[in-house]
């Protein structure tokens, strides 16, 4: 029987890397506002799954609570955010982005 | 004496209504507030100088302290007055002969525009010039200097709206700045090494200060002589002065005989202690009169405009009196000095009667028979002109100039030839003023006359008509009785009277001279009605004429030497190479600015790539610091 405890650390750790690069990369290059809020919460799972390793090689209770934390956080980020992008709609009648730039200098 | 500040005090006061409130005023008015402030003013320098002479205050001198100007370190400087016999002779010839001149102007100017200003620019004339001769010190003498200057290029520019005008003016400010510069730096060095601007205490101060030290006083004297050089248009900065005549001819009449001119003079002589010590600045005094003398006669000779003779022969007059100066006759300076105001004041006030009759026609050759026409400039241009030429016993000019002549004969330094050149100038004087006396107002009627003096006018030059005979009669020679108080009362000053040889021989001598010019100038113009075709065709008479009608070539040279140099330079420094650094500096910053707002595209992609590259370049640091 696998459990987790067998796959080694390092492991996993990429793959929360790359999980956050794959999280970075989709808000660098989309422009849909909705696909880079989803992109968002890639980049915060990735780094939640790295404190759940964290506490499972030290059994400290410490990193599992901080991915609790992660989880308030970003269901609080994507209300938000998501209201945000609505209100953006009505105003300007798009999601884009880059057509959202009324504060370039 | 109590009342000496009110000299200087009443004519600045009327410049300072004038320029207020003068625009507001009707015409009679300002001409009221013009003439008055420096009639008063003479009616107080009268008062004052008989006080003076009845009282002899101790030490032949009356100081008057208004108030404390300037307390800085070792600098102590009060504005005050300062009367000795030197200055209650320039106080009051100054403040008559301008008071004269602002009668005529009333008349002169009647038909002009812009009269108070003119009558505000006079008076701040007459009132610098006074604080000039009152100073006393250094530094408030350099405050009428430079108050003469300025008002110098806004009267010569008067006239404004013609552009030759400015130019002129323009000129005679940046000429006489020359001269300044050299002053300012001679004040300098007097305050450096006498450690006071006070003119009697440098004096006294110079005695001993510079005694053994002669090359610094040397130094010192040839300093205030560049300034006098230029404030008294001497060679080598005289090219100002002819072209001085586009302003209109009270303020010629003014600069030449009352103010800006003689300020050179009065200098010298204020300063003659210190020129006492150096006989090399004598020296060079002397020469720069006697060559002075000499090329305004000549190129007085070639002049076609009227008023530009009577400049140069400013000029040369000038040079006689630096001439004497040079050889240490400085009360016989001050002589020449005052007959010359009287006599060269008469001919500017008759010779602007003949230009506005004429229709500002300045040409003498377009000019003749004017003798019947206008009988008072005729008389008076007459008179001026006998003066000028000094005619022997009868006029003025005879005695300053006789006194100056027989000066330079017992000349410690150079007599021979300096005597000879103030011969030859005083010859060249009677011909060229003869030649535009017969030419104007003898010979054949040309143009129609058109306007005639009014009363003011004539009171003004029959005043100065008389002075200019009689004024003489005060300083006789010894030959002729040696009645001078003049010279003695001078003497009181200036000390060290310069005896001169008392010979009746050199009196005759120079009778001879002057009668010989009048005769030549009679010969000349009149008798042969100019020189013969076969000489004034001749190329080489052309080439003559030319190079004294244009001054020896001084303007050519110097707008070669000088002008034309500095504008190219200033032509290819237009960008201006020193201000290439401020507006360097300006684009550098203009262009972070340009490349750190390119950055606010306003679009959050680039914002949230540069958050990320940010954290990346810190994690990496933070590794690579571990």
């Amino acid at each position: 029987m696998t459990s987790i405890a067998n796959v080694p650390t390092t492991a996993i750790l990429v793959v929360a890397l790359v999980l956050l690069m794959l999280g970075a990369l989709g808000v660098m290059i989309r422009r849909d506002l909705l696909y880079v809020l989803m992109s968002l919460e890639i980049m915060f799972n990735g780094a939640g799954l790295a404190f759940v390793v964290g506490a499972a090689k030290w059994q400290q209770a410490d990193g599992q609570v901080m991915v609790l934390l992660i989880l308030v956080a970003a269901a609080a980020e994507v209300g938000v955010g998501l209201s945000l992008v609505l209100r953006l709609y009505h105003r300007l009648k798009t999601v884009d982005a880059d057509k959202v730039s009324t504060l370039r200098g | 004496m109590q009342w000496l500040w009110l000299v200087a005090a009443l004519p600045l006061a009327g410049a300072l209504a004038l320029g207020v409130v003068g625009g507001l005023m009707p015409r009679r008015a300002a001409a009221a507030i013009g003439c008055a402030s420096v009639g008063l003013s003479w009616l107080v320098s009268i008062f004052v100088a008989v006080a003076f002479i009845r009282t002899h205050p101790a030490g032949g001198a009356f100081q008057q302290t208004l108030f404390r100007w300037l307390d800085a370190g070792a600098l102590h400087v009060r504005m005050g007055f300062y009367l000795d016999s030197l200055s209650v002779v320039m106080m009051c010839v100054v403040a008559f002969v301008a008071f004269l001149i602002h009668l005529y102007s009333v008349g002169f100017m009647a038909r002009d525009a812009d009269y108070s200003l003119f009558f505000c620019y006079m008076n701040l004339f007459v009132g610098s010039m006074l604080v000039l001769v009152l100073a006393d010190n250094l530094l408030s003498l350099y405050l009428g200097w430079e108050g003469v200057g300025l008002c110098s290029y806004l009267l010569i520019g008067f006239w404004y709206r013609d552009r030759a005008n400015g130019v002129a003016a323009q000129k005679a400010f940046i000429v006489t700045r020359v001269g300044d510069a050299s002053l300012a730096v001679g004040l300098f060095l007097i305050f450096w090494h006498v450690g006071s601007l006070d003119i009697q205490q440098a004096a006294r101060a110079a005695a001993w200060g510079f005694g053994r030290d002669h090359a610094l006083a040397t130094i010192a004297a040839l300093l205030l002589v560049g300034g006098a050089v230029g404030k008294s248009a001497q060679l080598p900065l005289q090219t100002w002065l002819p072209d001085a005549m586009a302003g209109p001819t009270p303020v010629s009449a003014l600069i030449h005989a009352a103010t800006m001119v003689t300020a050179g003079v009065y200098l010298i002589a204020r300063t003659h202690a210190l020129f006492a010590l150096s006989p090399a600045a004598m020296l060079v005094v002397a020469i720069i009169g006697a060559a002075t003398a000499c090329y305004a006669g000549f190129s007085a000779l070639a002049q076609r405009d009227i008023k530009r003779v009577l400049a140069y022969s400013t000029i040369s007059q000038i040079g006689f009196m630096f001439l004497a100066l040079g050889v240490g006759a400085w009360a016989a300076a001050l002589f020449h000095f005052v007959t010359h105001a009287f006599f060269k004041a008469l001919l500017f006030l008759s010779a602007g009667i003949v230009v506005q009759a004429l229709d500002e026609e300045r040409d003498i050759y377009r000019m003749g028979g004017l003798w019947r026409r206008l009988p008072w400039a005729s008389w008076s241009f007459l008179i001026g002109a006998c003066s000028l030429a000094a005619l022997p016993l009868v006029t003025a000019g005879f005695y300053s100039k006789d006194a100056i002549l027989r000066a330079a004969y017992s000349a410690p330094q150079g007599a021979t030839a300096l005597w000879a050149a103030g011969l030859l100038a005083a010859l060249l004087t009677g011909v060229y003023i003869f030649r535009v006396f017969f030419l104007v107002f003898l010979g054949t009627p040309q143009s129609e006359v058109t306007r005639l003096p009014g009363a003011l006018m004539k009171t003004a030059v029959a005043v100065l008509s008389l002075l200019a005979l009689v004024g003489g009669f005060v300083g006789m020679p010894r030959a002729l009785g040696g009645f001078s108080p003049l010279v003695h009362f001078l003497g009181q000053a200036l000390g060290g009277l310069a005896a001169g040889a008392g010979g009746a021989m050199l009196l005759v001598i120079s009778s001879v001279v002057s009668l010989a010019g009048i005769s030549l100038g009679y010969l000349f113009f009149m008798r042969l009605a100019g020189l013969s075709p076969a000489v004034s065709r001749s190329a080489a008479f052309r080439v003559l004429d030319r190079f004294l009608l244009f001054g020896w070539g001084f303007d050519w040279l110097y707008d070669h030497a000088f002008v034309r140099p500095y504008t190219a330079i200033a032509k290819v420094n237009r960008g201006d190479f020193v201000d290439a650094f401020y507006l360097g500096a300006a684009w550098l910053a203009g262009m972070a600015n340009r490349a750190l707002s390119a950055t606010e595209s306003g679009r959050v992609r680039n914002y949230a790539t540069a958050l990320l590259l940010g954290a990346v370049v810190m994690v990496v640091i933070l590794i690579w610091l571990k």
